[in-house]
């Protein structure tokens, strides 16, 4: 069989990533001391694992409606118009979603025809590139700057934006940089798309993980945005929910009604335990948030202090739970920095370029690990440093 | 006072003031002068190590004992509290609700001499009027620790 005439080319041709292989190592490896993963160490809180035995007790093993359970939705539709100040119907302009991760494959895939260009903010989460690709979409990315603390701005927007242009997507906080838009950052932004048809899909999956002080703005709630956008979140980073698979989208009735059909095809429902327990999340699961979100916030400070005193240059990375420092001193490349670091000192960190060729000269090292397990990394990278130091 | 600062040292005494002043926000100084202010006021009564005396050949044992007390005109249970806090075999005194009065937590060298403690210096103590002692057999989590199982980080070593 001649699988290469089988297959779809356009699939084969997304590659994998360059880094599986250096997964694969480091997963071998024993005593690797890891600050590589993408999701918290918490468990999800007892009452929420609960609300999903219990619902498991009661006999909901059934699938549920298209787009979920009515009454997440509804707890959905509440939750967004207190904490970003949108109104979205329940019954038309919500949608549960298998993660994060499938409604943005849904939203692109709604929005998206064949050569459409959708700009891509890069350093950001891996999936956004291969989901435009799959849906016939042509990225085109947008490298943002540490100067500018990886926030998008209006002059990098508009120097991108064609006739052709059909879709923004806006990672804040991101995925691997920790940065985050504010207000008067979104206005610019938004005031750079008023006036076009292009649509913005806002992935905020980790709008709670901010430490500022000041709550996450979403754009969808500036002056003319919200009929634009698809504001996509979850429940993973926000309630240590990762495998429970559940997330969820919000936008106008005629972009929702197009994802559900997709998700209605494709999935049915969403998971029906994670959805009753996701229910319980949103009801009473505020506190769990703020304790995590006080634990997070000292990790953090711990990590880029440590950084920062090594001589790895860290700007301040003000949400999510990742800290994105710059080895461009040690003269390596992200990829050789991380593998030599994880040979000789069996610390695993994801090289920036993973995410966009603009995470060149940086490494992604997630604080989701106790602050001794942080402390015992910083350690060692510090004698990876000296190590170099005394090679040169 | 600084809750966070409290907080952290509960969760870690051994922390350094470096370490404290970066998670907390505060000045090195500050730290220093807000620990040093809270151990005189009193509010931090000491810092301890949590061990686990199974490793060790020369095992402590504990017990949990409930006293029932006839408690007294004016000073109800304090008077017999203070004294029975003074026996250094005493590691812990509560006074409780419920069934019974105080929880006196007892240490020893073995099962005979935590039991001959509270037969020969507790349980004849004027207005105890019962004692019923329970030994500790496995400590699975003290302060917040675990003390047994490994808790392993079963998260992929990477993931995006
Ligand atoms: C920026 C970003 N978006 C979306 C996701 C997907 O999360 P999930 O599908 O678990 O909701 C992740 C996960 O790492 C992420 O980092």
């Amino acid at each position: 069989m001649d699988y290469m005439k089988l297959l779809n080319p356009t699939v084969v041709d997304i590659k994998p990533s360059g880094i599986r292989k250096f997964f694969d190592i480091a997963a071998e490896m024993d005593d690797v001391i890891s600050l590589g993963v993408g999701e918290p160490d918490f468990q999800t809180p007892w009452h929420i694992r609960q609300a999903g035995i219990k619902s498991l007790q009661d006999g909901k093993t059934k699938y549920t409606s298209n787009w979920g359970i009515l009454e997440l939705r509804k707890a959905v539709s509440d939750y967004m118009k207190a904490e970003i100040g949108c109104e979205y119907d329940p019954k038309s302009e919500v949608l549960i979603s298998v993660g994060g991760s499938e409604a943005i494959d849904a939203a692109v895939r709604a929005i998206v025809g064949y050569g459409d260009e959708v700009l891509i903010v890069q350093p950001s989460f891996v999936c956004y590139e291969p989901i435009v690709r799959l849906a016939g979409g042509v990225p085109v990315i947008i490298s943002t700057k540490v100067e500018n603390e990886f926030r998008l701005t209006a002059e990098e927007l508009k120097s991108h934006i064609t006739d052709r242009t059909k879709l923004l997507i806006l990672p804040y906080p991101g995925n691997p940089t920790g940065a985050i838009m504010e207000r008067e950052d979104l206005e610019a932004v938004a005031e750079a798309l008023r006036g076009t048809s292009i649509a913005v899909i806002s992935d905020e999956i980790y709008s709670e993980l901010t430490y500022t002080g000041n709550r996450h703005v979403s754009i969808a709630s500036l002056d003319g945005m919200r009929e634009r956008t698809v504001v996509i979140n979850g429940f993973s980073k926000t309630y240590s929910m990762t495998g429970w698979r559940l997330g969820f989208a919000c936008g106008p009735e005629p972009i929702l009604t197009q994802m559900t059909k997709i998700h209605q095809f494709a999935i049915m429902s969403a998971p029906t335990t994670s959805q009753y327990a996701a229910i319980e999340a949103l009801k009473n699961g505020r506190p769990d948030i703020e304790a995590m979100v006080e634990e997070y916030d000292m990790r953090r400070r711990l990590m880029v202090d440590g950084f920062n005193a090594l001589g790895l240059e860290c700007f301040e990375p003000k949400g999510a739970f990742y800290a994105f420092p710059s080895i461009k001193s040690t003269g390596l490349s992200s990829e050789e920095f991380c593998e030599r670091l994880l040979y000789s000192k069996k610390v695993a960190i994801v090289p920036g370029n993973a995410f966009g060729e603009s995470g060149e000269g940086h490494v992604r090292a997630s604080y989701c690990y106790s602050v001794d397990h942080i402390k015992e990394a910083i350690r060692r990278i510090g004698e990876f440093l000296e190590d170099i130091k005394n090679e040169g | 006072m600084n809750v966070k600062l409290l907080k952290l040292l509960c969760k870690n005494a051994r922390y350094t003031v470096h370490e404290l002043s970066v998670m907390t926000g505060l000045s090195e100084d500050d730290v220093k002068s807000q620990v040093s202010e809270m151990e005189k006021e009193g509010l931090i009564r000491g810092y301890k190590a949590v061990i686990d005396w199974e490793r060790l050949d020369s095992a402590m044992v504990s017990a949990i004992i409930e006293l029932k007390v006839e408690p007294q005109p004016d000073v109800g249970f304090e008077q017999i509290a203070e004294q029975v806090k003074k026996y250094p075999e005493v590691e812990t005194v509560y006074l409780m609700s419920g069934g019974y009065d105080l929880c006196v937590i007892v240490k020893g060298k073995t099962f005979q001499e935590v039991a001959m403690f509270v037969a020969k210096q507790l349980a004849p103590m004027k207005y105890v009027v019962s004692t019923a002692t329970h030994f500790i057999l496995r400590r699975y989590k003290e302060l917040d620790i675990e003390l047994i199982g490994d808790n392993k980080d079963d998260r992929e070593k990477i993931s995006f």
